[in-house]
């Protein structure tokens, strides 16, 4: 039962990414993100992570898409549409990378075909809601919680200092 | 119930998509979104492990990776935009400012 909601959500999370890629204007590519993102967040859920589900709502799909689109329409890019090529110098360089990357996945379906893994625990009822998830981030995990506003502080300020002044 | 490597294979595919996109795209602003789908494949991992063997720490982890991809594309999409503001483009070939 789960397999008929996964397959379809997959599908499409995988498809909305290739359209990424292959979108010759920027703002359909960060439209098909959003959708993209929107399909992991219910992967999310099958997952039984319902607080990641609504954080990658709400932060990926909402806020950083949204700066996204903000910087795509402020920059006006016209001509860029038509001149959509592939970069010549990288061809023998994604090559490579996509042998490897064929490499990655075949050992990933050789490591896990028939690992452990493939019984799943037993959860409790409440696994992922906000309720468990805030208590570990604010008793195991308090220091990086921490650290991480900062880095957000900082990536505030740098953003507000590079937009601002002109570049020499 | 689906079975992890369901996941896996799902997270390595995007990851894949995602280097496709940074190594062949030249929009520096597409280049980004590329990393984000990367970002993204990567926290599928972390839950499906956490979901798999009952812990927090792998959605505590992605948690983290969401504060660093909102700290990266906001200092990110402020160098696209001063370099656009000195250049007029945000064609990756064209930036070589710093190089030689």
């Amino acid at each position: 039962m789960e397999l008929l909601i996964f397959y379809p959500l997959a599908l499409a999370s995988i498809i909305l990414a290739l359209f990424v890629v292959f979108n010759k204007s920027a703002i359909g590519s960060a439209v098909c993100l959003i959708g993209m993102m929107l399909g992991l967040a219910g992967v999310f859920i099958l997952l039984q992570a319902h607080f990641l589900a609504i954080l990658q709502v709400i932060v990926y799909a909402g806020a950083i898409m949204v700066l996204f689109m903000f910087v795509i329409m402020l920059l006006n890019l016209k001509d860029d549409d038509t001149k959509w090529k592939i970069r010549e110098r990288n061809v023998w360089l994604s090559s490579a990378a996509g042998v490897l990357m064929v490499g990655v996945l075949y050992k990933f379906m050789d490591a896990t075909a028939d690992a452990e893994f493939n019984s799943p625990a037993t959860v409790p009822e409440n696994f992922g809601t906000a309720e468990l998830v805030g208590t570990s981030l604010f008793t195991d995990f308090v220091l990086p919680f921490e650290v991480a506003s900062i880095l957000l502080l900082a990536a505030m300020v740098g953003a507000v200092v590079l937009a601002k002044s002109k570049v020499d | 119930m689906v079975p992890l490597s369901h996941y896996l294979i799902l997270s390595a595919t995007l990851f894949s998509i995602g280097v496709l996109g940074v190594l062949i795209r030249r929009n520096a602003i597409v280049v980004f979104m590329c990393v984000e789908i990367m970002l993204n494949a990567v926290n599928i991992s972390l839950i499906a492990f956490d979901r798999y063997m009952n812990q927090h720490d792998g959605q505590i982890f992605s948690f983290m990776v969401m504060c660093v991809a909102a700290a990266e594309v906001s200092v990110g999409l402020a160098i696209v935009i001063a370099l656009f503001r000195n250049k007029a483009t945000v064609n990756l070939d064209e930036i070589n400012l710093m190089k030689w």
